[in-house]
């Protein structure tokens, strides 16, 4: 009975859903993470590679986040071919907007633009929509450091701190208990985003070829984007660990003193 | 025969258009307001072809006035004149260009911003412009006289200067200057400014 409304795209089950969307964004779910923090001096973005086989060649050292234009990157959760179809769009969308204006584009405007492409694939017949939800960062004049989150129904939002991809609802609710506001500097938030990657993906143990982290700051009146090298990933992870070891231990002595 | 003048000052851009509307050799009209308030702070002033220049101001005007109402805020005067002057690139390279030249004058973060733009599509920021004959008898007066930072009243009395020389040796009568002052808190209409009688 579903068959009657899965097989088209942009047609409205009874209960009023549309199941493509719906599917496109369970999907996403599988995807691994992508987790973003707003700091008062920066953004944080930080995505989960799936992808580690020793055979595999690094050439390309950054896998899942883009740079889109001088003030913007993102990160995806999804199907990777939908999503180089989207950032070879977005990088479109704000040369455009240069073109005509001499200017860079607001970030909002990016976001916007590329989810009323989402949302046509929702709504017209015969094609499929995106199986990809993306976390942008970015930097304008008019609101300083943003982030945004888009998914393929074609909705977005602005955020302070958010994840998606795999495991990404224990992540948005570890990150609402930690996150506490985005006065935070940059360093907090980065010890934040590890601390929140190591709860939230399925491994034991957190190395820097696992994930992939990038900093959006401004420097000297430009935007840096800056994708860290292993070495800083690694001492953040030591960092964590420490921290973690410090917990216990302070735990067990608690619980020491109660016995 | 038509003149465009702009002065930037301190913390605003001067404005002046002749304002005579001409068919072949006749006069039609000697009040004509040949200026385009793009938005609070954005003021175009245009000579060129009639008809294109109404048509072309209007266009670009309800574009600008399209983006804040999309967006919540307002094209900065850079963003503003480099898309006019992208959309005159465009025109003049389809079907039917438009024969207008403008100048551009707007205040935003950045401080006050004049554009001189052709109707070949060349736009340039400068201190000072002007469009027509009227150039060749004032363009020295403003080399000579202009100062970075001017006040208001010094702008003036420049434009001034700038009137009664037009006055005194161009050729065609232009009897009356609509001017425009562009300031931080918006734009200011300053009348019709008659240049003395020659004596």
């Amino acid at each position: 009975m579903a068959r009657r409304y899965d097989s088209r795209t942009t047609i409205f089950s009874p209960e009023g859903r549309l199941y493509q969307v719906e599917y496109a964004m369970e999907a996403i779910g599988h995807a691994g993470t992508c987790l973003g923090i707003l700091a008062k001096d920066g953004i944080v973005l930080a995505a989960e590679r799936r992808n580690t086989n020793k055979l595999l060649d690094e050439v390309s050292y950054s896998e899942k986040i883009y740079k889109l234009s001088e003030d913007m990157a993102c990160s995806v959760a999804g199907i990777t071919s939908d999503a180089n179809v989207l950032t070879n769009e977005l990088r479109l969308i704000a040369q455009r907007y240069l073109l005509q204006y001499q200017e860079p584009i607001p970030c909002e405007q990016v976001v916007a633009t590329l989810c009323d492409i989402k949302q046509a694939y929702t709504q017209f017949g015969g094609k499929r929509p995106f199986g990809v939800s993306i976390l942008y960062v970015g930097w304008d004049r008019h609101y300083g450091f943003q982030l945004y989150q888009s998914d393929p129904s074609g909705n977005y939002g602005g955020w302070k701190a958010t994840c998606i991809g795999n495991n990404s609802a224990n992540a948005v609710s570890l990150l609402k208990q930690e996150f506490k506001d985005s006065d935070a500097s940059l360093d907090e938030a980065l010890n934040l985003a590890v601390k929140v990657l190591s709860k939230s993906l399925d491994v034991t143990k957190l190395t820097p070829d696992k994930v992939e982290i990038a900093t959006l700051t401004r420097q000297n009146g430009r935007t840096v984007i800056d994708v860290l090298k292993d070495k800083r990933v690694e001492a953040l992870i030591k960092v964590h660990e420490e921290e973690e070891a410090k917990a216990d231990a302070q735990k067990k002595k608690e619980q020491e003193k109660k016995k | 025969m038509e003149c465009l003048i702009g002065i930037q000052g301190k913390d605003f851009i001067l404005l002046a258009s002749d304002s005579v509307s001409a068919r072949s050799i006749v006069k039609m009209k000697s009040d004509h307001d040949k200026m385009f308030e793009l938005s609070d702070k954005l003021v175009m002033a245009v000579s060129g072809e009639p008809g294109d220049t109404v048509q072309f101001s209007e266009y670009i005007s309800k574009n600008i006035q399209l983006y804040k109402m999309r967006n919540g805020y307002e094209l900065s005067a850079n963003a503003a004149a480099n898309f006019t002057r992208r959309n005159m690139a465009d025109a003049l390279r389809s079907q039917r260009p438009k024969h207008v030249n403008m100048l551009i004058a707007g205040i935003d973060e950045d401080g006050p911003a004049l554009f001189f733009l052709d109707y070949l599509a060349s736009m340039i920021k400068v201190p000072f412009a002007v469009h027509g004959y009227g150039g060749m008898f004032t363009l020295s007066i403003m080399d000579r006289h202009y100062k970075k930072d001017m006040t208001r009243d010094e702008a003036m009395a420049l434009l001034k200067m700038c009137l009664t020389e037009i006055q005194k040796r161009f050729l065609v009568d232009n009897p009356q200057f609509k001017v425009r002052v562009v300031g931080t808190n918006g734009v200011e209409d300053l009348g019709f400014v008659k240049p003395p009688p020659p004596s």
